[in-house]
């Protein structure tokens, strides 16, 4: 697995994309850092490449390179090594470097400004988010035997969590908006990761006191250690499922 | 010759002074009870330092009382310290401490009730339930005075500086903080609050109601409970007055129900969460004004009409205007947005399109708050977007027709 693991990584950066990526992470949350004096507006400009960026990344990213690397993998699977081994080797392989990457990129220049928990929230939502949406991308890539087909189907799942799951979300809301909602929509936005993600962030930035009532509501749930413990695992349950499923098709599909 | 001009001096002194009572330990006089009982009209007495605790002090003569070196006047957490029926009364250097809590009775370290002409100067109060307290008076100054408090709970605690029923009153640099209401007016008229500073109270920094007439300038309120909550009154000048990091769900900067014909100019908005809140409040003037870092500047139920907003500032606010009606009857005009992305060809410094202040989310959680968890996303980006380049749902008529393109100086003047 270690060995795996080794021969991916080295070949990750080999095609020099981390090291693009990292140095866009640090020069746009630099060159933020620079214009704007304060951390917490900062940490807010930060959001939406966290939200946006970083997904559209993680998951185009990792589709492309499962299919390059799909040689490598028919390579590996013709020595005595299990699946399920090579699987979660290319799995780790692109999950760590792109969560290395973003890390480097985002947190080194928060370290030389000055890291406070609005900080550390976001490097914890950017890192979940990016699991998730390479366990996303695994899962396209294993759905088809296609290249163009699977980043598709990857970027159809980016699109529907950052923008037509949102849409749906505010239609049911105008629908429904005789009865009292809070609860039904913490669980409807438990289905979306970057939504769960934004909110976590949005309820550390003290901006929460403009989100009246359903703020206040959201602040006491996510506010509590039962509502912190829940949305880790919501968040956790969804890096897991994707890979599990996409796993599991994986063994037993036909190369 | 000169023994003659002495006697007619001394005299004047006599009437207009009275005699100076020295109140303290090492005087003949030891408490100020009985330097009341001793005083009459027109006397002075001097309280030299010390610790007094004498229950309720009932003055009912027309006498100076003044500190020296701010002697402590302790309340024993019990009993309302200065109790005042009298005209021309002056209460100056002194110590308050400690008065009683009540639910039933408004225990106050200086309560003045139905006189006229006085003045509280330069005292302290430390833990007082109320502290200074008028009733039904006329033409008194509060000035200079420190009121301190450390309450836990809204009910524990009054309000610093209460009026009720008066007329002409003048409150000067006063400061306030840790109280229920930092100053709070009830059918109190055609007076005059200037140089105050009203921070940290548990409710509103200022609250007044049925207050007609009255003029608030250069006064400053930072970080109350609510902010700033004025009511049912006309006639009201809020000028050069500063609103600062009045945060929370329910804190406005300045909360103006029900007020008509009044002018709200030259004020800071700064940090609250709201700037400015209005409900049914017609023919207000705003000019001049400041909103910055706001998360809304102005709130305008559609509940107002005919109110004026013109040469304000509006820069750094996450929603500049929100309403919650499609029936616009106030003007808004020649005001600067830093939202504002249109152009200029003439160079005349006024935009040549109109701005939209709304925003379509912003007129979406007016009417559906729970879609505010949707703020921020890339969804709710794109909504804003499409609206602003082909308005549709937000009331097209609100809108600035000449927007400034730089923003306003306005300390240049001074």
């Amino acid at each position: 697995m270690t060995r795996v693991l080794k021969y991916i990584l080295y070949d990750i950066l080999r095609t020099r994309f981390i090291l693009l990526y990292t140095a866009f992470l640090f020069i746009s949350t630099f060159g933020l850092y620079q214009l704007d004096s304060d951390a917490g507006k900062v940490v807010l400009s930060l959001l939406n490449i966290v939200l946006m960026v970083v997904p559209l990344v993680s998951i185009v990213f990792s589709t492309i390179h499962f299919f390059n690397s799909y040689e490598f993998i028919e390579l590996m699977l013709a020595q005595p090594v299990k699946r399920s081994t090579v699987f979660l080797g290319e799995y780790m392989g692109v999950a760590c470097s792109l969560c290395a990457a973003f890390v480097t990129g985002v947190g080194v220049p928060m370290l030389l400004f000055g890291i406070n928990a609005n900080a550390l929230t976001m490097l914890y939502t950017g890192v979940t988010l990016t699991l998730v949406f390479v366990s996303l991308a695994f899962l396209s890539s294993v759905l088809t035997r296609d290249k163009a087909k699977a980043i598709g189907i990857a970027l159809l799942f980016w699109l529907y969590f950052s923008l037509i799951y949102d849409g749906l979300l505010l239609w049911v809301v105008y629908s429904f908006s005789d009865y009292p909602l809070e609860k039904i929509t913490l669980v409807l936005i438990a289905f979306n990761p970057v939504d769960l993600a934004r909110i976590i962030m949005l309820l550390q930035l003290d901006i929460s006191a403009l989100m009246g009532f359903t703020g206040a509501f959201y602040q006491e749930f996510f506010g509590s250690y039962l509502g912190m413990v829940l949305s880790t695992l919501v968040l956790f349950i969804w890096i897991v499922l994707p890979i599990a499923l996409a796993q599991r098709i994986f063994n037993r599909k036909d190369l | 010759m000169k023994k003659l001009l002495v006697i007619p001096f001394l005299c004047t002194c006599l009437i207009s002074f009275g005699t100076a009572i020295p109140v303290g330990s090492t005087h003949a006089v030891k408490t100020i009870k009985q330097a009341i009982e001793k005083a009459s009209h027109g006397d002075t007495l001097i309280i030299y330092p010390g610790v007094y605790r004498e229950g309720n002090i009932v003055l009912e003569k027309r006498l100076t009382i003044i500190g020296k070196d701010y002697p402590v006047v302790d309340g024993e957490n019990k009993y309302e310290i200065f109790t005042i029926h009298a005209d021309h009364v002056t209460v100056s250097g002194l110590k308050f401490i400690n008065t009683g809590v009540a639910s039933i009775n408004d225990l106050a370290a200086i309560k003045v009730l139905e006189s006229n002409d006085l003045r509280v100067q330069n005292n302290k109060f430390e833990n007082t339930f109320f502290g200074i307290y008028f009733a039904n008076s006329t033409n008194c100054r509060v000035e200079g005075n420190e009121l301190k408090s450390d309450a836990e709970s809204e009910h524990q605690i009054g309000n610093g500086i209460h009026l009720w029923k008066c007329e002409h009153m003048t409150l000067d640099n006063n400061r306030i903080s840790g109280h229920r209401d930092g100053i709070y007016f009830e059918f109190v008229t055609e007076s005059l609050i200037t140089n105050n500073y009203s921070e940290g109270n548990m409710r509103y920094g200022l609250h007044f109601m049925f207050s007609h007439n009255d003029e608030y300038r250069n006064n400053t309120f930072i970080n109350n409970g609510a902010g700033v909550a004025v009511m049912y009154t006309k006639g009201v000048k809020m000028i050069g007055n500063t609103f600062e990091h009045n945060w929370g769900p329910s804190a406005y900067g300045l909360l103006l129900k029900d007020i008509r014909d009044s002018f709200v100019t030259g004020n800071i908005f700064k940090k609250n969460s709201v700037g400015i809140f209005m409900e049914g409040s017609s023919r207000i003037d705003f000019k001049e004004n400041t909103f910055s870092e706001n998360g809304y500047a102005v709130r305008l139920q559609a509940s107002c009409d005919d109110n004026v907003f013109e040469r304000n500032n509006f820069s750094a606010n996450t929603f500049d205007l929100v309403t919650n009606g499609t029936l616009v009857l106030n003007t808004i005009n020649h005001n600067y947005w830093d939202h504002y992305e249109g152009y200029d060809l003439n160079h005349d410094a006024v935009g040549d399109v109109p701005y939209r202040p709304v925003s379509l989310y912003g007129m979406v959680i007016e009417h559906m708050p729970s879609a505010v968890l949707l703020w921020r996303s890339f969804f709710v980006f794109l909504m804003d977007r499409a609206e602003k380049a082909v308005p549709a749902i937000t009331p097209d008529n609100l809108k600035d027709n000449s927007p400034a393109m730089n923003p306003y100086d306005f300390h240049k003047a001074n």
